[in-house]
């Protein structure tokens, strides 16, 4: 498209008002809006002597966790729909069949690449019996590439150390459904 | 030339070497601090003594600066040419050091010797020398930036040298007023003649103090006039292909411009080491007094600084043309008309102080604010606003057809 079409709409700038052309107003204005900011309040948290407060945990995805059931066993079922899902391909699941009787599978070995990991929180979507999870643990660091990569037991005891803070979710607080409702639904 | 004289020049460009160079690497810090504040950010506070957990809210940054400028790669690029990118820095750190010989810090008697504090006292062109070596500094960056043979570096080069040689005449045009107004192109004569009077030139110069301001800032590279390097649009300007030490000798100068222009203004419109009620008018005085002085120079010198580094956030950077268009169609129009108004009064304002019975300084304050009003309102009248940088004629740019024509 050429510039002159006729198409094309040329707008005009908007003038500048009496206080833009003297300068002086603008110019105050600029360095009161400065001077507010230069004596307000500082928003730095001063990690790692303060921590970030992190305003709600459940949604936050941070390192992973294989979570226990009352037993102590992983929950896992190695039924591999986390490592399907995941975008970056970090999650390696070799499974076996289970010693226990109420499931078929269990996974072997279960190790994910932090280093990987891109933190998207989609193997925690599709988990089936909430066995793997996004913690709040966020300073995540190793002296090395292997350190890095997190295996089954290394899941387990994340799990064990963020268990109280974190309990498992179960489900989202649904909101409050009267009677009524109910009724004119089953209806 | 005796040997105490040498003797003395040397140990107070010792001095003032090193001052400048401790003053350039603190303010580093200083204007990471204040850049933090206005962010709502706390800025750096960590680096304290090496080796023990003492923070000293972070002082120790400028020498962990320093230290690692010193054991960064230097990198020469394949493609400068390399006598000229060697000479560059410099040539604008040199020039940018050699300006503060004439700035003058006041005068002491020691067992009944004047000693005056600057290195090169009494020199008669002190203002001309000043302008003049302050411009040299452009060669540095031009040079520079035609020396990297680099495409954005050539830019940053010709930017700030169009930049700095438009500002020059501005510069010179509202020192010219104050010279004439002062007689004298010694900066020690002008400080001590506002000190006399204790009427500072601000007070009655509003019109060379609001161009020397300006051009000031625009002299001294920083935003919102900081063309030379516009970091989002050039890379890095003129200093692209530096790093290292060579680099580092970019900034120093670039600082040393700011605190020379702090320097300027301070002595120039704000009086110097003068302040009521603390230090009266008389030249040479005892140590304490002159010790004062100097501190309350450094003082008002560090406002200025302050000044400039909250400017730096407060308004939004001119586009070149722009830079360009306020030079050329509003400063220097403008200080032509002071220049003729300081010289009319100069000559003629006695006479007219007489006749009006007004005491002088009286009529100088007032026949000066009334030009600098009518000035400002008239440039903020008659000059065009210049906010559009579109082509203005030709086939590029028709007329804005009717709304209705438009399917």
């Amino acid at each position: 498209m050429q510039p002159n079409d006729p198409q094309v709409r040329w707008l005009k700038e908007p003038e500048l008002g009496w206080t833009g052309k003297v300068y002086l107003p603008l110019f105050v204005e600029g360095m009161r809006t400065t001077l507010r900011h230069l004596v307000g309040p500082k928003l730095t948290v001063q990690s790692p002597e303060e921590r970030h407060e992190i305003p709600e945990p459940l949604i936050y995805r941070g390192v992973h966790r294989l979570n226990r059931d009352e037993q102590g066993r992983v929950k896992c079922v190695a039924c591999f729909l986390c490592a399907t899902i995941c975008p970056a391909h970090c999650i390696d699941i070799v499974a076996a069949p289970s010693p226990w009787p109420d499931r078929d599978k269990y996974p072997e070995s279960f190790t994910i690449d932090e280093l990987r990991c891109i933190y998207c929180g989609m193997c925690e979507e599709a988990c089936p019996v909430q066995a793997i999870e996004l913690t709040t643990l966020y300073d995540l660091t190793g002296k090395s590439r292997e350190e890095m990569i997190f295996d089954k037991e290394k899941l387990l005891s994340v799990y064990d150390q963020t268990k109280d803070a974190e309990p498992i979710f179960q489900s989202w607080p649904l909101p409050a459904v009267s009677a009524e409702q109910e009724n004119a639904q089953k209806k | 030339m005796d040997l105490l004289t040498t003797l003395e020049a040397g140990v107070k460009m010792v001095i003032l070497f090193g001052g400048l160079m401790g003053a350039a690497a603190y303010l580093v810090l200083v204007e990471r601090w204040v850049a933090a504040w206005i962010q709502d950010r706390l800025g750096p506070n960590r680096a304290g003594i090496p080796l023990t957990k003492i923070r000293l809210f972070g002082l120790g940054q400028p020498i962990a600066d320093g230290g690692k400028f010193i054991f960064k790669e230097e990198f020469t690029p394949g493609h400068v040419e390399k006598v000229l990118y060697f000479l560059a820095p410099v040539v604008s750190l040199t020039a940018a050091v050699a300006v503060f010989a004439v700035v003058p810090f006041g005068e002491v008697e020691i067992f009944g010797y004047r000693l005056r504090l600057a290195v090169a006292p009494g020199v008669d062109v002190g203002l001309l020398y000043l302008v003049a070596v302050s411009g040299l500094g452009v060669l540095g960056v031009l040079l520079g930036g035609w020396a990297s043979n680099n495409k954005y570096s050539l830019f940053g080069g010709i930017r700030s040298a169009a930049q700095l040689l438009s500002y020059e005449i501005p510069l010179g045009l509202a020192l010219l007023g104050i010279v004439l107004a002062a007689g004298s192109l010694r900066l020690e004569e002008i400080v001590l003649w506002q000190a006399q009077t204790g009427l500072w030139n601000i007070f009655w110069q509003p019109l060379g103090f609001s161009l020397f301001f300006l051009a000031a800032f625009a002299e001294a590279g920083r935003l919102p006039f900081d063309m030379a390097e516009a970091e989002q649009e050039l890379v890095g300007g003129y200093h692209t292909e530096y790093s290292g030490m060579k680099l580092m000798m970019y900034m120093v100068a670039e600082y040393l411009h700011m605190i020379l222009a702090s320097f300027l203004l301070v002595l120039v419109f704000f009086g110097g080491w003068h302040f009521w009620g603390l230090s009266g008018g008389e030249p040479a005085v005892a140590w304490p007094t002159a010790l004062l002085r100097v501190l309350i120079l450094l003082g008002k010198v560090l406002v200025v600084i302050w000044f400039f580094m909250v400017a730096r956030w407060s308004w939004p950077r001119f586009r070149f043309d722009q830079i360009m268009h306020l030079a050329w169609y509003v400063l220097i129009p403008i200080g032509l008309v002071y220049v003729v108004g300081a010289a009319v009064l100069a000559e003629y304002g006695p006479d007219w102080a007489a006749r009006l019975g007004l005491s002088l300084p009286l009529f100088m304050a007032a026949a000066n604010w009334t030009i600098f009003l009518v000035v400002w309102v008239a440039a903020a009248c008659l000059v065009p606003a210049h906010y559009d940088n579109r082509p203005l004629r030709g086939p590029i740019r028709p007329q804005a057809p009717a709304p209705e024509t438009i399917p």
